[in-house]
């Protein structure tokens, strides 16, 4: 087959990560050629400021080697730039008469430099701030020279006036704005900010026009002349006023452009097969100067040129971190969020910190944070998700550490923290490790950082300070994972939601008649969609759905916890936590008889019998006679009680009772995560009920009932729910409760995070004032769960045998 | 050199996307893998990583992921999937009139 010839004009970050994307998709569908205007493969352009700074050198930030592109076997034209496009013979057409001929076109041209209108503006010794041409330059004229003017006062020009001050110039920037970086921050950040650039030695024109730049007798820039008269010396002048998307190129073919080059929301021009994708466009009326949208764009163009046609660019939401060493400043979304908006504020002038967030509907649009930017990728996840805050909004201001983190001694500052601190505590994982990969293997997700490093790959608990080392080691181009798009796995670019959804209303009953109708990219999808979509098939139709073993975590299939050693434990229900003389006979009699060399009692109020032969289960089963406590599933695990009112002295409830009953109701539920219940008889809450999925409180008047607890990784305390008067109604709350997480819950997630995601209030709707909602979520469980069958005793008579017995040899 | 095949077991004894354990005497646990496409791949028992058993593994493509810390192995070279990095040892196998046919040497 002849393959289509892809030629990308531009090759700055956004093209060559069009290219890796679209290798990544369809390795084999085109013949590539790319042209650059400069001289070097593709760099890493928000790393040119510690470049200039002295801090990293050219070789640190080249992206794509020229190895990368012979590998790929991409036809390089460097130093080349297209000045004509023959859309007529579909050729891109050089400065020197190189022609490439095209099927599909990437137009990535990126942006140049403002040049303001005034006397002087071309004169040697002016330049702007963009390329690594730009970079050497200023670096050779800070050799030589001593005055230093940087026209404008935005994130680029702060950076150029750094790095220049940094190999001792002295610099001077002049601002038309009343203050700095206005954009991004508002006064009172701008002020602190200016202040400790000040501190570095900076000088600062506000509300100060350039009307000039004054020739010397060399007949290089000596001198900037302002509109009100004053004057500056300059051996070199910086012009950092801002970018202007390059649309000259498309402009003269015939496409349409307006401030940038429109593009629909798959990235095409007018001209369907050209696309563009970077800072040269204009996407819904907006452009883009930073480099976090640019991926977003470039992952839609290589979805769409890999034929897959689904994914789909709506905008971006963008944050700023200033790259200069020693000055924290994270800022994002809008600072005047208007009429309804209202701001939490956190100022202290001698600590040097400041924090806004802008909230409106109970919801962050905006955060500006000076000195303490820890907690900016964090509010930056909850402004892109939209998630309300409306519960943790006493604790907001104070950071994602304050709501409680186990697991790494509460250590939350990640630019603090020396190389050696250990990250992951799971996997082993110090800090220097995740900093050296994220360098060299140029990563820029918290998926790459997984893969590469392991580090949060396990319980997750770390997963806010991996992204914040994330976030400070590539800056701007830290683009947090935005849940409410993301793919369930790489074998499809559909969501959970829309997973579900489909699932539900096209009655889809088995994994391939899903995987067919969703168009999976895979035959059989991987380890990570197949247990969701499983689950996702037996909540959505009980009793009619396929429950395919083979795509259940072993576990689940095995009906028992697979050990390190590959042996498997037991761990026999007893509802409620109670047994007896009986159940304890049998199952010390199956230790003997099996040789099960340890006996644990379990957190849960069970026994469990580690280190079980795989061969040996339903011998094991048979035995004991006892019901399966599913602590190997995804599914209710246990109902922890106290003794309560039957023998405590100061039980008001008969919580053993209820606990019993509610276990019972509810034996045999599958669910996204595994479900921990307990049942307290009086509020001394000796079951714990606080931090179970389900806690419910005996009080003298009745029950109450707590959700979205946790005891795990990280200890959340559950919320109050309501107050009932019966055992019925306990038992109906918590159904109800249970059923809505296994109906909305993505898989994986626990009750804390489904909570968390959807909010107390949408729960109390739901289950608390919707009586007949709750009825009905109600029923819909008592029917998944209708007929259970015990799968131990099942296995004990001899079903599937063949699983656990090895072909002898 | 001659290779031994020995039939094993039938092609249907293994579940498809999923694995049997052959118990042999001179290397110990040899999983047989079945995938969608009823190719069948032989591979230790062992994933590279810890040691976990790969035939509890889920089985996609021709791949397993590993059921103790879900490394993911090909079963076509036993070689974990970049980044990780560790092979395990491969066994000859074909299938012939449904018989699974392994040879050990």
């Amino acid at each position: 087959m002849r393959r289509l010839k892809l030629v990308l004009v531009g090759n700055g970050m956004a093209g060559a990560r069009v290219l890796e994307e679209l290798l990544h998709l369809a390795p084999d569908l085109y013949d590539i050629a790319v042209f650059g205007a400069e001289p070097h493969p593709n760099y890493n352009r928000i790393l040119l400021t510690p470049v200039l700074a002295g801090e990293m050198a050219f070789s640190d930030i080249v992206l794509n080697d020229l190895a990368w592109y012979a590998r790929n076997g991409i036809r390089l034209h460097l130093g080349k730039k297209v000045v004509r496009l023959d859309r007529a013979r579909r050729l891109a057409i050089a400065e020197d008469g190189t022609a490439e001929r095209y099927d599909r076109l990437i137009l990535a041209t990126g942006s140049s430099p403002v040049i303001l209108p005034v006397p002087g503006a071309n004169l040697p010794g002016v330049l702007t701030y963009r390329d690594i041409a730009d970079t050497e330059a200023m670096i050779a004229a800070a050799r030589r020279g001593a005055h230093a003017v940087v026209i404008g006062g935005g994130l680029l020009g702060l950076e150029a006036a750094n790095g220049l001050a940094a190999r001792g110039m002295d610099v001077t920037v002049v601002h038309l704005m009343p203050w700095l970086m206005e954009r991004q921050l508002d006064r009172t950040a701008a002020q602190m900010l200016q202040r400790a650039l000040e501190r570095r030695g900076i000088r600062f024109l506000l509300e100060t026009k350039t009307a000039e730049i004054v020739a010397g007798e060399s007949g290089r820039a000596c001198a900037v002349r302002f509109a009100d008269g004053g004057s500056a010396a300059a051996d070199l002048v910086v012009m950092a006023v801002g970018i202007r998307p390059n649309t000259a190129l498309a402009e003269a073919a015939g496409l349409r452009v307006e401030r940038g080059i429109v593009v629909n929301d798959t990235m095409q021009t007018y001209d369907p097969r050209i696309y563009a994708v970077g800072e040269c466009v204009a996407h819904r009326g907006a452009t883009y100067g930073l480099v976090a949208p640019l991926f977003d764009m470039a992952k839609v163009c290589a979805n769409h040129l890999a034929h897959l046609g689904i994914a789909r660019y709506e905008g971006s939401v963008v944050s700023t971190k200033l790259k200069v060493s020693g000055i924290d400043l994270f800022s994002a979304g809008e600072l005047a969020g208007g009429a309804q908006a209202e701001e939490i504020v956190l100022h202290d002038p001698a600590g040097g910190i400041y924090k806004k967030l802008v909230i409106r509907d109970e919801r962050i649009v905006g955060a500006v944070l000076y000195g303490d930017t820890v907690d900016g990728a964090w509010y930056l996840q909850l402004l892109k998700d939209r998630q309300p805050i409306g519960e943790i909004r006493d604790h907001l201001m104070f950071g994602r550490s304050h709501l409680g983190d186990a697991g790494h001694k509460g250590e939350s500052r990640a630019a603090a923290l020396p190389d050696t601190a250990e990250v992951c505590g799971c996997n082993g994982v110090a800090k220097g490790a995740i900093v050296r990969a994220i360098k060299e293997k140029g990563l820029f997700t918290l998926e790459d950082v997984r893969r590469h490093t392991k580090a949060s790959s396990s319980c997750g608990s770390c997963t806010g300070l991996v992204e914040q080392i994330l976030a400070s080691a590539v800056g701007g181009a830290y683009q947090p994972a935005d849940a409410k798009t993301r793919p369930l796995c790489g074998c499809t670019d559909l969501t959970h939601e829309e997973v579900r959804k489909a699932i539900r209303e096209h009655k889809l009953l088995s994994i391939p008649a899903a995987m067919k109708f969703l168009e999976w990219r895979t035959p059989d999808g991987c380890a990570t969609c197949r247990p969701a979509l499983n689950y996702y098939l037996i909540a959505a139709w009980p009793h009619e759905a396929e429950d395919d073993p083979q795509s259940r975590f072993v576990n689940e299939r095995m009906h028992a916890n697979i050990q390190k050693d590959g042996t498997y434990s037991v761990v026999p229900r007893m509802w409620g936590g109670i047994t007896s003389a009986a159940q304890l006979r049998r199952i010390a009699d199956v230790v003997e008889k099996y040789r099960i060399p340890t006996v644990k009692v379990t957190g849960g109020q069970r026994i469990d019998l580690l280190g079980v032969k795989k061969e040996d289960l339903p011998r094991v089963w048979a035995d004991l006679g006892m019901p399966s406590g599913h602590a190997y599933g995804k599914a209710l695990r246990t109902v922890k009680t106290c003794v309560g009112s039957e023998w405590c002295r100061f039980g008001v409830q008969d919580s053993t009772a209820t606990g019993i009953a509610l276990e019972k109701s509810l034996y045999g539920m599958w669910a996204p995560h595994k479900v921990k219940l307990a049942v307290s008889g009086c509020p001394r809450n000796c079951a714990e009920s606080g931090i179970k999925d389900v806690g419910v409180i005996g009080v003298d008047s009745g029950w109450e009932i707590y959700v979205g607890g946790n005891g795990g990784i990280k200890t959340e305390v559950a919320q109050f729910l309501c107050k009932v008067a019966t055992r019925e109604e306990v038992l109906e709350y918590a159904a109800a409760f249970l059923q809505l997480y296994r109906e909305e819950a993505r898989y994986l997630d626990r009750t804390v995070h489904f909570v968390k995601r959807v909010g107390m209030d949408y729960v109390r709707k739901r289950v608390v004032e919707d009586e007949r909602g709750r009825k009905e979520l109600c029923a819909r469980l008592r029917f998944a769960l209708a007929g259970y069958a015990d799968p131990w005793a099942e296995r004990a008579q001899g079903a599937e045998r063949e699983r656990f017995e090895a072909i002898p040899a | 050199m001659t290779r031994e095949w020995r039939r094993v077991c039938a092609l249907t004894d293994i579940p498809r996307r999923g694995a049997r354990v052959v118990r042999s005497r001179a290397h110990g646990d040899i999983a047989l893998f079945r995938t969608l496409d009823d190719e069948v791949f032989a591979l230790a028992d062992r994933c590279p990583h810890r040691g976990g058993p790969l035939s509890q593994g889920i089985v996609f493509g021709r791949s397993v992921a590993c059921p103790l810390h879900g490394w993911t192995i090909g079963l076509a070279d036993g070689c974990a999937a970049a980044p990780d990095e560790g092979c395990t040892r491969r066994f000859a196998v074909r299938v012939e009139d449904g018989a699974v046919l392994l040879a050990e040497g």
